[in-house]
């Protein structure tokens, strides 16, 4: 059965969580200028860094969708970038939160780290638009694949430009990330672990469930047979999805990993 | 050595399935010809085999080279007419031959040949666009086969084309010993007589194939029903 | 590759010269758009920054405009399938178009340049004529090779003019950001001006990256 890893990846995730969480709000002392409002570090950091390193994994699937040609690696590539846009969602609101905690506007433009968020997450909203917008499955998926491998390429080289554009008159108003003392460093790591396991269990889950209505739907075809196909089949749709061979079939085992 | 060698070619369009099950043979020379109603996989099938689609399933095997591994092996040696012209509207029927011949390197000789072959070379020189249908199709025949192709894919050749037109393309696409042909048509009456081999498809599966000798007409206005 | 490569351009010039449906356009284009800021910014003379920031974007939309018609004919009419069962190599089609769309961005400027020289640039253009050149050439490779790119991503979807635009654009800050940096002290008068290395050089590193990148990807995007 699809789906075996996932009660022990959503366990891991609440445990890192919560221990985080604890970590936070218990452990990690208070920073001199900035106050209490300096913990949403803890949490707009690792979005910020989950989101990256999401937007490239999804390039590096894309990558290889291409290379095989297989529709299961458009699936997990969609699932991946699609996730990583949320979370690069929570970015942009945290780091406006704390751009009006520190210094009283909800935008600022001298925050490199902001600003090349705000241009990939423009980029990636196109993503699913230009999936819906083509109707035959394997061209969108193939099409989607070049998107996404042209956009992971763009992300170092967007926050390359930015950085060398933004003028260093203020200092940085989020802070960097390096010359932590060890309770806040120690505190950081466990955040960012947390954040990584949430992220790939909520991309576990996704998958499951697409695996899951595929194979519901592949099995209706099976039984309906035409009288399924009068009826209009699936309407049009910007996810990805899988042929019939990959979902029912005597060749595939249950353990097939998606 | 067969001219097309398909065994259990299947493809599929997202969830469902385009084609499915496909196996034929076709030796050198001779003609096939598929039926089958609208949506049914014809095309489909057409465009696999002058390897502008990958198969997803099965053996495919064209002039000896197998697809899709091989396709850059039989570009040049395939010529298709489907339902679009492939021609430019802007451009004249002369610019737009000499284009195609440009890509396939043939010479220009060839081109004007062509032109006087389908009767186009008093409008050669202007634009496609005002042109009527029948003309362009007259010159998507020789676009077809300006490179000599040795395998013919033809969707519904006689579309547009007059009795005249017709009898003026059939050196150019009609049966020869030098090209294979695989002909899709609706008109069982017309291209019953000029099929070796029949394959009549249903909702992406074959329905029937046969030698065209031992195929009953009924058998193929069943397809459609 | 070469034999393809001129092929297909004398089919595209061909093309736009029997129905002038991109240069022309654009031109116009910029040439109103400078008319219009001078309203918008109720200014009569710009520099420095705000020049260039002017010249840029005016620029880049006016680029968009041939960019949504760069693959149109193919699409519509020629069909990519007549190119693709020749036997030629397929990213002759990507070297092919974005020639074209650098000849159509070259023919642009000679116009564009002119235009916002004379109604909105403040200070005299003379000397920094040839710096300006130089960054409006490394600009225009990056445009001509991600306008292609994204062209040919956005021409046989269903809202192919809107999609363009909106991949195109983010991809395209980089090339603002360098070519705006660049050519502003070029826009001051000064007698000395000439762009800063680094910009010029974050131009040619992206030109280049994406050139790469279109290469490697674009056969995938013209099979059917």
């Amino acid at each position: 059965m699809y789906g075996k890893s996932l009660r022990a990846l959503s366990i891991s995730t609440v445990v890192a969580m919560a221990l985080a969480l604890s970590l936070v709000f218990f452990y990690a002392p208070l920073e001199a200028e900035q106050g209490f409002l300096q913990k949403i570090f803890y949490v707009h950091v690792p979005l910020s860094i989950v989101a990256l390193c999401g937007f490239v994994i999804g390039a590096l699937l894309a990558i290889q969708h291409l290379r095989t040609r297989d529709p299961r690696w458009d699936m997990r590539s969609y699932v991946a970038i699609h996730m990583s846009l949320i979370f690069a969602v929570g970015a942009l609101i945290t780091g406006s939160i704390w751009a009006k905690g520190s210094w009283g506007h909800w935008w600022v433009w001298n925050e490199p780290t902001l600003v090349s968020f705000l241009i990939v997450f423009l980029l990636y909203a196109t993503y699913q638009p230009l999936r819906f917008a083509i109707e035959d499955p394997e061209r969108q998926a193939r099409y989607a694949s070049v998107f996404a491998i042209t956009a992971g390429a763009f992300v170092p080289l967007n926050f390359i430009a930015v950085r060398l554009s933004t003028a260093y008159v203020h200092p940085r108003v989020l802070g960097s990330t390096s010359n932590l003392p060890a309770p806040m460093a120690l505190t950081f790591v466990v955040s960012l672990l947390a954040m990584a396991l949430l992220y790939a269990t909520l991309c576990k889950y996704e998958l499951t469930a697409k695996h899951t209505r595929a194979q519901v739907r592949a099995l209706r075809r099976r039984l309906l047979g035409d009288a399924e196909e009068a009826r209009g089949g699936r309407a049009r749709s910007a996810a990805p999805s899988l042929p019939p061979s990959a979902t029912i079939g005597p060749r595939t085992s249950p353990r097939t990993a998606l | 050595m067969a001219a097309l060698e398909v065994e259990g070619l299947a493809r599929h369009y997202g969830e469902r399935e385009a084609l499915r099950d496909v196996s034929l043979s076709l030796a050198e020379g001779q003609t096939l010809v598929v039926f089958g109603p609208n949506g049914a996989g014809k095309t489909t099938l057409l465009r696999v085999l002058a390897t502008l689609l990958r198969p997803h399933a099965g053996r495919v095997s064209v002039l000896g080279s197998s697809l899709p591994d091989e396709a850059w092996a039989v570009r040049g040696r395939v010529g298709l007419l489907g339902h679009e012209p492939l021609l430019y509207r802007e451009l004249t029927a002369q610019e737009n031959l000499r284009f195609h011949a440009r890509l396939h390197r043939v010479g220009e000789e060839r081109v004007a040949q062509l032109l006087d072959a389908v009767a186009m070379g008093g409008r050669a020189r202007e634009p496609l666009r005002t042109l009527s249908r029948g003309m362009v199709q007259r010159v998507a025949v020789a676009r077809a086969v300006l490179h000599e192709p040795e395998l013919l894919l033809l969707d519904e050749p006689h579309s547009n084309l007059d009795p005249a037109a017709v009898e003026l393309v059939a050196p150019l696409i009609g049966r020869s010993s030098r090209r294979t042909r695989v002909i899709c048509s609706h008109d069982p009456a017309g291209m019953l007589a000029e099929a070796d081999l029949v394959l009549g498809l249903r909702a992406g599966r074959p329905a029937l194939v046969a030698a065209a000798a031992e195929v009953d007409p009924e058998e193929i206005a069943e397809l459609y029903r | 590759m070469r034999s393809t490569v001129a092929a297909l351009l004398r089919k595209e010039l061909l093309v736009e010269l029997r129905t002038l449906e991109s240069v022309p356009g654009m031109s116009l284009f910029a040439v109103t758009t400078f008319v219009v800021f001078h309203f918008a910014l109720n200014r009569s003379t710009v520099e420095g920054d705000l020049g260039a920031g002017i010249l840029w974007v005016t620029l880049l939309f006016a680029a968009i405009l041939g960019i949504n018609r760069l693959f149109v004919a193919d699409a519509e009419e020629g069909g990519f399938d007549g190119f693709l069962l020749a036997p030629v190599e397929r990213t002759a089609m990507l070297v092919a178009k974005a020639l074209t769309l650098l000849a159509y961005l070259v023919v642009l400027e000679l116009v564009a340049i002119p235009a916002f020289a004379l109604l909105l640039l403040g200070p005299p253009l003379g000397h920094a004529l040839p710096g300006l050149i130089g960054v409006l050439a490394l600009g225009d490779l990056g445009v001509a090779v991600i306008g292609t790119l994204v062209a040919a991503l956005a021409v046989r979807t269903r809202a192919r003019d809107l999609l363009g635009p909106l991949l195109g654009l983010p991809l395209f800050v980089p090339i603002v950001i360098g070519g705006a940096r660049a050519t502003s002290p070029l826009l001051t008068g000064a007698h000395n001006a000439a762009p800063a290395a680094r910009w010029l050089l974050t131009l040619g590193l992206y030109d280049l990256v994406f050139g790469l990148i279109a290469y490697a990807l674009f056969d995938f995007l013209l099979e059917d």
